[in-house]
């Protein structure tokens, strides 16, 4: 493996960003974009998504308030003693699908994971001038070297499907929806041969 | 007779799970390799580097590869005469229970209804094979759901014929897109019953990657399907270019003459897999 660079060459064209976004750095994302992340975010996946909505639908106030945040489709595997985190890349967003546009409802600005959004889930963003983000599935050990940071903030019974809270560092991303429609999966699609 | 202790079988078991985790083996390795340096889209090459990059941090620093660790399927081929002094099945079990605790992989198998994580990552799901001599041969293949979940069967009339089944696989993975984590590898079992066709799928996996077929016909069909679906361009992680998949696989079995299952097993570029004699 001795051809191989530290990070990839993309590193030094990636935009950087700060997390919780502003809006004015949100509307000014377009897909297909490369960026880097840092700042807080929360974590979620199947689990912890049929837990948020338990609360919601009992009329409860959830253990984070989602405005303004990045939800990352995650579920870490456990950090070896004295490491932040282990293995951390993103799952497959679609199963999330069904919950989203209520959380985007309620003020969430974005989302992260690998894979394809419902169309309803894209409608609500648009509407909600929210973003979905792609990072890099099968690369959690490269990932976990992004977050410097993860703090535990509820549902610790769901393991690795708990709510955390994560503070990453030059974190890789690529915008697939941005905020006037634009789906990045469906233009290299549809420029494809079948 | 040769005698073979369950202890050792779960010994075994363990280190390859935690193993398998870590450490690509070198012909995925190699054909992400491969991958990089005929990738036609920069964006993509650059994940391809970055997956490279990511597979060495993974085996240096006992970090898995991927956060999903997968199911642990594991396949035994065992030798009718060797005894085995213990219980087998649940020496594999714990062998699993072990590795994944003891490696810090995280434990993903959950009762279907429930939803109620076992926390042990068992049961593993284990498949038997009854073979002459006095071997024990056990492979590992965590397999991760993402691309799992992408896998799909269909039973053919055969009146379908070969075009059939290549239509059939092709729309499959590149239905699939970006969800399965391309670039992907394609198991395929071709006739067979519906259980059988879905088994071999799942089994092409543990041939060694790039290479073909035995049978002729078929490694050239292996082949044809890999150009149309790489010809694609859906390509690395649904990004673009020219690698949507590292390999097709095809395993046979004889049909019925009113039958052509065809099953697709999905596997996403972190394929980890270990094996051992024992």
């Amino acid at each position: 493996m001795s051809m191989l660079r530290s990070r990839p060459d993309f590193f030094d064209r990636l935009k950087k960003v700060t997390l919780p976004f502003n809006d004015r750095i949100l509307e000014t994302l377009r897909a297909g974009d490369l960026i880097s992340l840092s700042g807080t975010l929360f974590t979620g996946r199947d689990q912890t998504h049929r837990l948020l909505f338990e609360l919601l639908d009992q009329g409860k106030e959830l253990p984070v308030d989602l405005k303004g945040q990045l939800l990352y489709y995650v579920g870490p595997s456990p950090a070896r003693p004295g490491r932040v985190i282990g293995a951390a890349g993103p799952t497959t967003s679609y199963r999330m699908d069904v919950y989203t546009p209520r959380l985007l409802d309620l003020g969430l600005k974005a989302t992260m994971g690998k894979g394809t959004r419902s169309f309803e889930v894209r409608e609500s963003m648009k509407k909600n001038s929210a973003i979905y983000l792609a990072t890099f599935g099968g690369a959690g050990a490269f990932l976990s070297k992004c977050i410097v940071e993860a703090e535990l903030i509820a549902f610790p019974d769901a393991g690795p499907e708990a709510l955390f809270r994560f503070t990453v560092k030059n974190f890789p991303a690529v915008v697939i929806n941005d905020v006037t429609g634009r789906d990045y999966y469906q233009e290299i699609a549809s420029a494809s041969s079948l | 007779m040769r005698e073979i202790k369950s202890a050792s079988i779960t010994e075994a078991v363990r280190q390859m799970a935690m193993e398998a985790a870590c450490d690509l083996e070198p012909d995925i390795l190699e054909a992400l390799l491969k991958a990089r340096d005929r990738e036609s889209s920069t964006l993509a090459g650059d994940v391809l580097e970055l997956l490279l990059i990511n597979a060495d941090i993974a085996s240096r620093e006992k970090i898995p590869v991927c956060q999903d660790t997968g199911v642990a399927v594991v396949f035994v081929s065992l030798g009718q005469d060797v005894r085995i002094v213990g219980d087998f099945m649940a020496a594999i079990q714990e062998g699993v229970r072990l590795g994944y605790d003891g490696g810090y992989l995280r434990k993903s198998v959950c009762d279907p209804i429930t939803r109620v994580n076992t926390g042990t990552n068992t049961p593993a799901v284990i498949h038997v094979d009854l073979v002459e001599g006095d071997r024990l041969h056990i492979s590992i293949l965590p397999k991760g759901c993402g691309s799992e979940n992408m896998s799909g069967l269909t039973m053919l009339p055969p009146s379908a014929g070969l075009e059939g089944v290549k239509d059939y696989v092709v729309d499959l993975v590149v239905k699939a897109g970006p969800n399965p984590c391309p670039p992907v590898i394609v198991g395929v079992g071709m006739g067979g019953t519906f259980e059988k066709a879905a088994l071999l799928a799942k089994k092409s996996l543990l041939r060694p990657l790039g290479q073909p077929s035995y049978r002729e016909d078929v490694a050239r069909l292996e082949q044809e399907i890999l150009e149309r679906i790489n010809g694609d361009g859906r390509g690395v992680h649904g990004l673009g270019g020219n690698n949507t998949s590292l390999g097709v696989h095809i395993e046979l079995f004889p049909a019925h003459i009113a039958s052509l299952p065809v099953a697709v097993n999905i596997q996403c570029h972190a394929h980890r897999y270990k094996e051992i004699d024992l």
